[in-house]
């Protein structure tokens, strides 16, 4: 099958970031900076508050694309990390079909990815390249 | 500051186990419930020998392992709360399952300042294989550092 340029893939919502979560993923992704937990750590350094790991929102955007897409069928994940995710961002993930490429000898499409949060605001721009 | 004299530093190889129960642990901060995380028949249709790691895992498997935490940071002086991550980018070339044994050897492979100064971007490449040594992927890395203003 070959997919539509511009066909949207995925499209995913996720529950608000609460501190909890965030500590719950200091612990399950053995990311300890404290930056994400520690509130006078992250006033130190000059933020109003913690803030989300931007791997976790990576792994949002990764459930999201492979709830769409089989692992197997993953080549490259990637993503830019635009803005800080903060505290009770409720985040949507969202993937469309950009190009068709050949990859090493196999046909491809790569996708585009985006995570929102609740005002539209872009926090991860990214791509991946899946076989056909 | 980090300066080109960086690239090619090498950090020390960390060896990590994809075990059940930390990996349980991190489905389930996700809520991902995708049964071909969590279920070996599930797996085993999908053509696994048993359920494959998510596809940002391997980041955490190489933290959760280090016996140094953060090394690159602490080798190369960069202060901890100084540091965004900017970018970071899997290439996949091989499974990883549940009992894989993996190799992750990590590398600076570029230095770039920004905006007069105010940033230093610094890659860190990680090459990763498992227990039979099979080149399973490539983990790269993108780290932002908000240098101090001079005073």
């Amino acid at each position: 099958m070959t997919p539509t340029i511009g066909a949207r893939i995925f499209h995913k919502e996720f529950p608000p970031i609460t501190r909890h979560r965030l500590a719950l993923y200091c612990g399950a992704s053995g990311d300890h900076n404290p930056i994400h937990v520690d509130l006078d750590f992250a006033k130190k350094a000059g933020f109003p508050d913690v803030f989300t790991h931007g791997m976790l929102v990576m792994a949002y955007l990764g459930q999201a694309l492979t709830d769409a897409v089989p692992p197997p069928r993953l080549r490259t994940f990637s993503t830019r990390f635009v803005a800080i995710t903060q505290l009770g961002a409720r985040l949507t993930c969202e993937g469309h079909v950009a190009e068709l490429v050949e990859r090493n000898g196999e046909r491809c499409a790569k996708l585009a990815l985006t995570t929102k949060d609740e005002n539209g605001d872009v926090k991860l721009s990214g791509e991946a390249v899946i076989a056909l | 500051m980090v300066d080109q004299s960086a690239v090619g530093r090498e950090f020390t190889p960390v060896t990590a186990h994809v075990e059940p129960g930390r990996l349980r642990f991190f489905l389930d901060t996700l809520g991902e419930n995708n049964p071909l995380y969590r279920d070996a028949k599930a797996a085993s249709g999908a053509g696994y020998a048993a359920p494959p790691v998510p596809p940002t895992y391997l980041f955490c498997l190489e933290m959760m392992d280090a016996t140094v935490p953060f090394e690159f940071l602490t080798a190369l002086n960069i202060d901890l709360a100084r540091v965004l991550h900017g970018e970071q980018r899997f290439d996949y070339h091989a499974p990883v399952m549940i009992g894989d044994t993996l190799t992750f050897r990590p590398r600076v492979t570029s230095v770039a300042e920004k905006k007069g100064g105010a940033m230093t971007l610094v890659v860190v490449e990680t090459a990763v294989t498992n227990q039979n040594g099979v080149h399973v992927a490539d983990v790269s890395r993108t780290v932002v550092i908000r240098n101090p203003r001079p005073s």
